[in-house]
């Protein structure tokens, strides 16, 4: 493969106390740590692995949103990704405006494979990498546990998938879209030496006009909510109690 | 070695059993020899006590009518908290009474001004972090055993932990204690106030006791505001000298974001690898003796991680750092921590081992280890060193199969003299306990420990609270003046 294009996405930190706002909009992001999603660093895990395998010869980081995108790019960078492209929006981005942007870089890129973690863990989406295959008209491979090239033909990608019950192995001819699971791998730390590196490599930036997307909303949030507090558990005294109160109570009998 | 029961002390009858039933109900009353096994086995499975009573009271009151029966009766008493000391202090020798806080974990107040905590003795250092999480404060100490170990405890032993850097000792931070002395007198001490000069400033005392004074049932700590941007880098470093260079420049580059500086050896880094399942290598391209856990908390993510990166520059380019690495989320902070803290849990798993706690000057830490090493060679052991090395305390620890009194005696007297001959201190944070009680001399002049055995002697006159350890027994039984004179 000559070029592998993977896509990060900065989230809120999987361990960050997650506040809805006041009016309900949305989450407060302001003053809350962001990382990028932990999909996306198994993707860029990915690549690189097939990097150093020499079955590809560049990675290269994408991420779209805001300036401080550049931080996942970076993140994505020292950890050895070859160089970055960032989309410059303030908008709300939505799976198909991304698919959408994602598709226009591909086209100007013509990477061999796509890669992009199975969803994001901020709005749990799991479309993006779906719409990107079908607007480019590509074979997708999604929930990745193991990817592989054909021996003796490197046009083709043997991808490992969990699904219900087992696993499914699929061959796909390339250029491909590929989105990891979990197990596909456990990504590296970024050592100094490639955080110190990483600062020269080139990001291009870009904005949604220059690919000319329309970045018009699709989905409307209505509301959302914190979920219900737990209430706290009581310790029955004797049988008779727990089976009255199944019974009475939570009329589970 | 296990010093023989004082006679003095009187052995728990039926007629006790049916008191301490009479105060806290049939519950608060263990004496079932499998419930017992918990209580009367410390953590490490060194030290195992012989009580055949524990008790669990839930309030002060009762804490302190058992006291005054014991007192009374004379019957010994060890109090205990999460249990997870390292120098068996929380264990009884004989048959003396476990007095157990487990059941006193009610958070009394909190103010979000102040952000001073008041909580009975009871509550779990990770818990109580979560409720003044929750406001945007944090404990002021952390420490491995933090899901386990009680507030009361920690203020007993005086626990130092991995934050001590930032926040101070608790002789600091503690702004107020509650306690009950031997014959049940409850002396409240509870004030939230940072500036209190009246009169002798008593609860520090009972800071760092180990029980042996009183019983700590409730206390009051100031805690700091919960920073929102924390970096944690992991760093190979060449050499001990060169890890004193890294620390001087840590806390010229990053000043007051600096919230911890720890270090461990290769040898910990590869037991700990060996014998923790989930613990990954950050660093599995590079071999080095020494690595460093840097860690720097603040309030504003972009400045902090500027600094960092300043002072990383500057390290790297001087040649004193080969190789490292900064967490780029939580996982990864998580994942660092988790070796450094997981160092002392991976030692339990590979065997018997013999723990040291000690203070000295930086310079000569490591110095102990090696010579530890050479004379040990030949000897089934592996020899750790790992620490605070920003409040000057190292951590040597021998692991070995089991316990033998062979190697003991390569280790001891050896290791103290050392230490006292750098005039530095035999128990860090850990304590004395049982395992050190008679070594105190190592450290405190012969004038100070005197001094203590006659404060003993004001708090505790029968010496029921803690016996057999922290100080040595002719210094806290009643002749003691006869016979250190």
């Amino acid at each position: 493969m000559k070029r592998i294009l993977v896509a990060v996405k900065r989230v809120i930190d999987y361990n960050a106390r997650i506040r809805v706002k006041a009016d309900k909009s949305g989450v407060e992001t302001t003053n809350v740590k962001m990382s990028m999603n932990p999909f996306c660093e198994i993707a860029v895990e990915e690549a690189l692995r097939l990097k150093e395998k020499k079955l590809a010869e560049e990675v290269v980081a994408v991420s779209l949103g805001p300036k401080a995108c550049q931080d996942q790019i970076r993140t994505a960078m020292a950890m050895g990704a070859d160089r970055g492209i960032h989309v410059l929006t303030d908008t709300e981005l939505q799976p198909l405006a991304v698919a959408k942007l994602l598709a226009k870089i591909a086209e100007r890129e013509s990477p061999d494979m796509f890669m992009l973690g199975k969803q994001a863990i901020d709005d749990d989406c799991n479309q993006t990498g779906q719409m990107l295959a079908a607007l480019l008209s590509w074979p997708q491979a999604t929930f990745a546990s193991k990817v592989e090239v054909e021996a003796g033909d490197e046009r083709r990608a043997v991808v490992t998938r969990e699904v219900d019950g087992g696993l499914q192995t699929l061959r796909l001819r390339l250029p491909a879209v590929v989105t990891t699971d979990l197990r596909l791998n456990e990504p590296r730390y970024a050592t100094l030496p490639n955080i110190m590196k990483a600062k020269k490599k080139p990001i291009q930036q870009l904005t949604p006009q220059d690919l000319g997307v329309d970045m018009a909303p699709r989905l409307q949030t209505v509301k959302v909510e914190e979920p219900l507090k737990r209430k706290g558990g009581i310790i029955v005294s004797s049988v008779e109690e727990l089976v009255d109160k199944l019974r009475n109570e939570a009329k589970v009998l | 070695m296990l010093k023989a029961r004082d006679p003095s002390y009187a052995r728990v009858e039926d007629n006790d059993i049916r008191f301490f039933r009479g105060v806290l109900g049939d519950t608060g009353v263990i004496t079932d020899s499998t419930a017992l096994q918990a209580l009367n086995q410390d953590w490490m499975g060194k030290y195992e006590g012989k009580s055949t009573v524990a008790l669990r009271p839930k309030s002060t009151e009762q804490v302190s009518k058992i006291l005054a029966h014991c007192n009374a009766r004379r019957l010994a008493v060890v109090p205990q908290g999460g249990n997870t000391g390292l120098v068996g202090g929380s264990v009884s020798l004989h048959d003396e009474i476990v007095l157990t806080t487990t059941n006193m974990n009610r958070i009394i107040s909190f103010d979000e001004v102040s952000g001073t905590l008041v909580c009975e003795a009871g509550c779990i250092l990770e818990e109580l972090d979560r409720h003044v999480g929750a406001h945007g404060f944090t404990m002021p100490l952390d420490l491995g055993a933090k899901g386990s170990c009680q507030i009361g405890g920690n203020v007993s032993t005086n626990a130092g932990g991995l934050r001590l850097l930032r926040y101070g000792s608790l002789h600091g931070t503690v702004l107020g204690v509650e306690t009950v002395v031997a014959d049940g007198t409850v002396v409240d001490m509870l004030q939230t106030l940072r500036k209190d000069n009246t009169g002798y400033d008593l609860k520090q005392l009972f800071i760092g006791a180990e029980g042996t004074l009183g019983v700590v049932t409730a206390v009051s700590i100031l805690c700091p505001p919960r920073p929102s941007a924390v970096h944690v880098t992991y760093l190979a470093v060449p050499d001990f000298a060169t890890i004193q260079k890294v620390f001087v420049r840590a806390r010229q580059k990053l000043g007051e974001i600096l919230s911890a500086f720890e270090f461990l050896d290769q040898q910990s880094l590869e037991l700990t690898l060996t014998h923790l399942e989930g613990i990954r290598n950050p660093l599995p391209d590079t071999q080095t003796p020494f690595y460093l856990v840097v860690e720097t908390s603040g309030s504003n993510e972009a400045h902090d991680y500027a600094k960092i990166e300043a002072f990383l520059e500057e390290v790297m380019e001087e040649g004193w750092v080969l190789d490292g690495t900064i967490a780029q989320d939580s996982t990864q902070t998580a994942a660092i921590w988790g070796l450094r803290e997981g160092i002392s849990v991976a030692l339990k798993h590979a065997g018997a081992v013999y723990k040291y706690d000690l203070s000295m000057p930086v310079a000569d830490m490591y110095s102990l280890v090696e010579e530890t090493r050479e004379r040990l060679a030949g000897l089934p052991v592996e020899v750790v060193g790992y620490g605070h090395l920003g409040d000057g305390n190292l951590h040597l620890n021998i692991s070995t199969k089991k316990y033998d009194e062979n190697i003991l005696r390569h280790i001891e007297p050896f290791v103290y003299e050392w230490t006292a001959a750098r005039r530095g201190s035999i128990s860090a944070e850990h304590g004395l306990g049982q395992m050190k009680a008679d070594c105190i001399g190592y450290t405190k002049s012969h004038e100070a420990v005197k001094l203590m055995g006659q404060i003993k002697r004001v708090f505790d006159p029968n010496g029921i609270l803690n016996p057999y350890k922290v100080l040595p027994q002719s210094v806290s039984a009643d002749s003691a003046d006869a016979v250190a004179a």
